[in-house]
């Protein structure tokens, strides 16, 4: 009887009251709303879609749990190593070798993440920093599109060479690209079911689309144009980078303010990459450069606390 | 003559307890440019080796002779003219390794390593200990710039000192041969050489000559303010103090 009581009254310091949102629970609902996305892949690319992002996942669960063995603290139940896999899988052209994603997951777990400290304490997305490790050292694979459903060069390399596109396609996902990157309605569908859980806002993905827009007005060439306005949008993996991968937790500011300017830079990047690059596709660097520059960001839009002294700032 | 100037303890204070590259992390500049290969790496580094040594002596000898304030000029000087005398005999006879080492032969001037040794230890020590310190830190140097280079070369082109090792198969990792490539060997393996260091001490093994070794005091040296004088975490004569609570932890 005693003992029970014990148990029931933890004796702990402060916080009392803690959400029942963990980890595990936000990895989850972000696994969850990647599945429409993940699932259209599948169905457009075939079931080799579905053993790229296999092998990735099991890749970075894998090194989590090596890893886990080797510093004797076991990370595998919040299930980041998961998301982290299975972005990466969805960043991939479904051509690849199959080590490719299984490279991919040791470097995004290993270096990016483990290294600098695990969860929470990598500076850079590791899906996105293990994409940019793999285009820049096989670009000729990454880059390859053609496939047994799709040849041909994908939307944003004809827009750029100033091509005609068909939207209805790049809506639906009827396009090369990356498994995961191609449908937009799928992605918004997994993106809606976050913003309604509460776990992404629209402040990142929000301000990001709005200036790359913006942008894309005043540069790209065509003026206000919706069917060019549109196809940038549908087409690369800006939709998907923008809801699920800007809006990691870890790699985007923590200030409501500081997540807008995030947001607008990455847009801004975006455009610059894609209108002035040499490549179609600019929106993994523009997010693991904007990453680099989130503790600046968050230094320059630290909210004063209200009330204390003059200036609101406690001595 | 103290036993910290014998020959046998510079070469090894330049290879392993002080390498220039994995614990003094001096000399960046051409570890990272020239290491695509291992031969670039090897050839930079005896390089430097060569014009280390010889500098060294020459500063020792003439230590007496350089007045204080104008010593850096002295230095640079001699070091300038041993430059100059490598580059020109490298024209000649090793073309294609000149060519593919490019400006960071002329840089030797600059590099750090050589400056800092002829500030920290040829200046004040005799000519002997100071030519060997020379030619032990241009070894450590060697060897780092060396191991990096094979690892970005087999990963990054499948080969080592340009033979192909990797089976038909192997897709060359091409970041290892650009610039972020240079960065993850290099702490890679300043990470292992500092794992090892510590493996050996926590095993118990005497480890006492890998101390962080700093000779000159806390006055004297540049890296003062990083360290605020307590030794690496891996000297253990210090950890003889303190280290006993902690691995009661």
């Amino acid at each position: 009887m005693e003992e029970k009581a014990v148990s029931k009254f933890k004796v702990s310091s402060n916080p009392h009251i803690r959400s029942r949102v963990n980890t595990s629970a936000i990895m989850l609902s972000v696994i969850i709303a990647l599945l429409p996305a993940t699932g259209y892949g599948i169905y457009n690319f075939g079931l080799r879609a579905l053993l790229i992002i296999l092998i990735s996942i099991c890749s970075t669960v894998l090194t989590e749990f090596l890893f886990g063995l080797i510093i004797k603290k076991s990370t595998i139940a919040d299930l980041s190593a998961v998301v982290t896999g299975l972005l990466l899988g969805l960043n991939m052209p479904v051509s690849v070798p199959l080590w490719m994603p299984a490279l991919g997951g040791v470097f995004a777990i290993l270096v990016v993440k483990c290294l600098f400290g695990g969860l929470g304490q990598n500076f850079m997305n590791p899906a996105l920093a293990a994409r940019c490790f793999l285009v820049i050292s096989f670009s000729k694979y990454m880059t390859d599109f053609d496939c047994d459903a799709y040849t041909g060069a994908t939307p944003l390399a004809m827009l750029k060479a100033g091509e005609n596109v068909n939207i209805y396609n790049m809506v639906i996902g009827k396009i090369p690209g990356t498994i995961g990157e191609t449908s937009m309605i799928a992605i918004i569908i997994g993106a809606c079911f976050l913003i309604l859980l509460g776990v992404i806002d629209l402040k990142v993905p929000g301000s990001y689309i709005v200036a790359f827009v913006i942008f894309i007005v005043i540069f790209g060439g065509r003026g206000f144009d919706p069917a060019y306005i549109s196809a940038q949008l549908a087409g690369g993996g800006l939709m998907l980078g923008a809801f699920f991968m800007a809006t990691d937790y870890v790699t985007r500011p923590v200030t409501p303010m500081g997540q807008i300017v995030f947001g607008i830079f990455l847009g801004v990047m975006t455009g610059i990459f894609r209108l002035f690059g040499p490549s179609a596709e600019g929106v993994s660097y523009s997010i693991i450069l904007g990453n680099l520059l989130v503790p600046l960001i968050e230094r320059f839009t630290k909210p004063t606390p209200f009330g204390p002294g003059k200036g609101g700032r406690h001595e | 003559m103290s036993s910290s100037n014998s020959v046998t303890e510079r070469l090894f204070n330049g290879l392993i307890k002080e390498n220039p590259t994995f614990v003094l992390t001096l000399g960046m500049c051409p570890t990272l440019a020239v290491t695509t290969k291992a031969m670039n790496g090897l050839g930079m580094g005896l390089t430097t080796l060569a014009v280390l040594a010889l500098s060294n002596l020459i500063i020792s000898l003439l230590r007496k002779v350089i007045p204080d304030r104008v010593r850096i000029p002295a230095f640079i000087v001699i070091i300038a003219s041993f430059v100059t005398i490598l580059q020109l005999l490298l024209e000649a006879y090793l073309p294609s390794l000149n060519k593919a080492l490019g400006v960071y032969i002329p840089l030797i001037v600059v590099n750090c390593i050589i400056l800092g040794r002829a500030e920290a230890y040829a200046y004040s020590h005799p000519p002997i200990a100071s030519l060997f310190d020379g030619i032990g830190m241009g070894l450590g140097f060697t060897v780092a710039l060396t191991a990096i280079g094979a690892v970005r070369e087999i990963l990054g082109q499948g080969k080592i000192f340009d033979i192909g090792i990797m089976p038909n198969g192997y897709v060359p990792i091409a970041i290892f041969g650009l610039a972020p490539g240079a960065f993850f060997v290099l702490a890679f393996l300043s990470a292992l050489q500092g794992f090892v260091k510590l493996r050996l001490a926590a095993k118990g093994k005497d480890v006492s000559h890998f101390k962080s070794g700093c000779l000159e005091g806390c006055a004297s040296c540049a890296s003062a303010g990083i360290c605020k004088g307590e030794p690496a975490f891996y000297d253990t004569s210090a950890k003889e103090n303190t280290g006993d609570k902690k691995e009661g932890e």
